[in-house]
């Protein structure tokens, strides 16, 4: 039997992202235990997880090293990678949004500087409303653009809003809602068919019946 | 792949040649270049936008070419009731998705061009399957129609940016997407219905094909259905259908292609490694009244699988010292030459070279340091 690959992103998200397919029969209990290791097996179960950065998942589900993974919409938006989305899981939900400063104003006679983690996010969202932007990549701490004069918004994920709100901040837009997504390497899927279509059918169930 | 068979990715590309030739296809070879207008006309055709440019001494801007089909549909001619038979294998430059480099991928394919009746199509998608047995055993061959889609969308006169999230979210596979889509634009439960059944069918035409014809009652759409299972009937005459998968997620620009289109994956291989359809579209775009299918093998895809580590540089590798004279050197490696394999001499062993068979010549007499199976 060839193993199931799974690609988990490490936190909380990861973490019950594996309580549904253990509930969908694929345990691994040594995933459990603390310590630094980063792939987990269980050959009698024919699964094998291993914990990934959370941006990186989608990288080893294209490229066939996990034949599934979790990952956010945030990623598959940013990254658009080649691979089937098969369900919206529903957890880690958040939102893409524009925020800044309480007192910004849109000055449209001149380009829009736009500090963000997700460029590509960002200027499809501008190019969409047909409006010129300055794009500044940045790794992290991206509320601190606008406060120190560098950018006039920031395009970044927003779950509660206090990390915004304790910076004096405000959200401005909402570009997208983001949420965890189970997702499939598109020869994965043709090769291991039976075992995907299963644990598909079993996460769905199990959404069904939390909702 | 075949551990027993290990081959290299440019003899199964020779091979993929010889077996188109078979078949009656003529090779066609062409320039590497073409003008970058071509390019700009047909931007959306192309897998990715950037091209290689350069300026003619003439003045004119050229282009490294990304793409095969457009220069050979470019290159002929309408020729009324026949049908042109072409393969070729070429590089073409574009931007690797991982590396935002531009790289040289190698493609093998075919293109059949002319009054296409359903001996062509049959005819391409058993080369397409055969195509992909060469390479391995485990294979699997995705089998469209974008006559149900085309249906729909011609029914329910979308925005076009709403049409194309709605392709994004079938080539995905991607219901909760698709069904949210559905609702924001008040598309009617009927042709929802429809959209999520191509989404969620696949597999094999036995299970496949009733659920559409249940899904989908317009004679376009009935028309398909059957073009579908008469090519699958066909198939499994030679063999061929158990390796194909309905799957209506393949979906290609219907800007360029209608009718019959695929895509192969093999065992091993994290992308699909062939591609194809029908593209009489493209043909109209281009001025030509003919139509045509064809497909490609992306050997770039294939290499890493193809040319695995059980493929040796040299079969036989002779070391030799001033023990034995020059002349007689030559006479052993002629004899090891004459038993068909690839035969070597060297003072040392080189650290790079994997040979199967080391042997050491001395005084004279040769003995084996190591020779694997």
């Amino acid at each position: 039997m060839k193993m199931l690959n799974i690609a988990l992103p490490k936190g909380r998200l990861g973490e019950k992202a594996y309580g549904m397919f253990e509930c969908a029969g694929y345990p691994c209990p040594s995933i459990k235990e603390n310590n630094r290791k980063l792939i987990f097996e269980n050959e009698a179960a024919g699964v094998r997880y291993f914990w990934v950065k959370p941006s990186d998942v989608a990288i080893y589900v294209e490229r066939g090293a996990a034949d599934l993974g979790i990952v956010g919409k945030d990623i598959l938006l940013e990254y658009a990678p080649d691979v089937y989305e098969l369900l919206d899981l529903g957890m880690g939900k958040c939102r893409m949004a524009v925020a800044a400063k309480k007192s910004f104003h849109d000055d449209r006679r001149r380009a829009l500087i736009v500090a963000t983690k997700f460029t590509n996010i960002a200027s499809r969202y501008y190019a969409q409303q047909g409006r010129d932007i300055d794009i500044i990549h940045l790794n992290g701490s991206i509320e601190l653009a606008p406060i120190l004069s560098l950018s006039d918004v920031i395009v970044d994920i927003v779950e509660t809003g206090t990390t915004l709100k304790e910076n004096d901040l405000e959200e401005k837009e909402t570009i997208v809602p983001i949420s965890a997504r189970l997702i499939a390497n598109k020869s994965s899927y043709k090769f291991q068919n039976e075992a995907i279509g299963h644990i598909v059918k079993s996460m769905a169930q199990q959404l069904e019946e939390q909702a | 792949m075949n551990q027993n068979n290990a081959k290299s990715a440019s003899a199964v590309s020779d091979a993929l040649c010889a077996m188109y030739g078979a078949y009656g296809y003529k090779q066609y070879n062409m320039s590497k270049f073409e003008a970058y207008d071509l390019y700009v006309r047909n931007k959306d055709f192309l897998i990715s936008d950037s091209v290689i440019t350069f300026t003619d001494t003439n003045g004119q801007l050229m282009a490294l070419k990304p793409d095969v089909t457009l220069s050979i549909v470019k290159n002929n001619r309408d020729e009324p009731g026949c049908v042109q038979r072409l393969y070729y294998q070429e590089n073409v430059y574009r931007i690797s998705k991982g590396t935002h480099c531009f790289r040289e991928l190698p493609q093998t394919g075919l293109e059949c061009m002319g009054t296409i009746d359903m001996f062509c199509l049959f005819d391409v998608i058993r080369l397409a399957c055969l195509s992909l047995r060469a390479v391995s055993d485990d294979c699997v061959l995705d089998l469209s129609h974008l006559t149900p889609v085309r249906v729909v969308f011609e029914k329910l006169q979308l925005a076009k940016h709403v049409q194309d999230m709605m392709l994004t979210c079938i080539g995905e596979k991607n219901l909760h997407e698709l069904r949210r889509l559905c609702v924001d634009n008040a598309v009617d439960e009927t042709a929802a219905k429809q959209l999520e059944t191509l989404v969620s069918c696949s597999g094999e035409a036995q299970t496949v094909l009733p659920k559409l014809r249940q899904t989908f009652d317009d004679p376009a759409s009935k028309a398909a259905f059957s073009q579908l299972e008469e090519i699958l009937c066909e198939l499994q005459k030679v063999g061929l259908s158990d390796m194909i998968r309905l799957d209506f997620s393949v979906i290609s620009d219907m800007k360029y292609y209608n009718g019959f289109v695929f895509k192969g994956f093999v065992q091993g291989v994290p992308n699909s490694v062939l591609s194809g359809g029908q593209y009489d579209p493209l043909m109209r775009r281009m001025g030509r009244h003919d139509g045509a299918i064809g497909f490609a093998v992306y050997f770039d895809e294939l290499a890493r699988l193809l040319d695995d580590d059980t493929i040796y540089d040299l079969d036989t590798l002779l070391l030799y010292d001033d023990s034995t004279p020059w002349q007689a050197v030559e006479q052993i490696l002629r004899d090891l030459r004459n038993g068909g394999v690839s035969v070597g001499a060297q003072r040392t062993l080189p650290a790079q070279l994997r040979c199967r068979r080391v042997l050491k010549l001395e005084n004279g007499e040769v003995t084996t340091v190591y020779e694997n199976a």
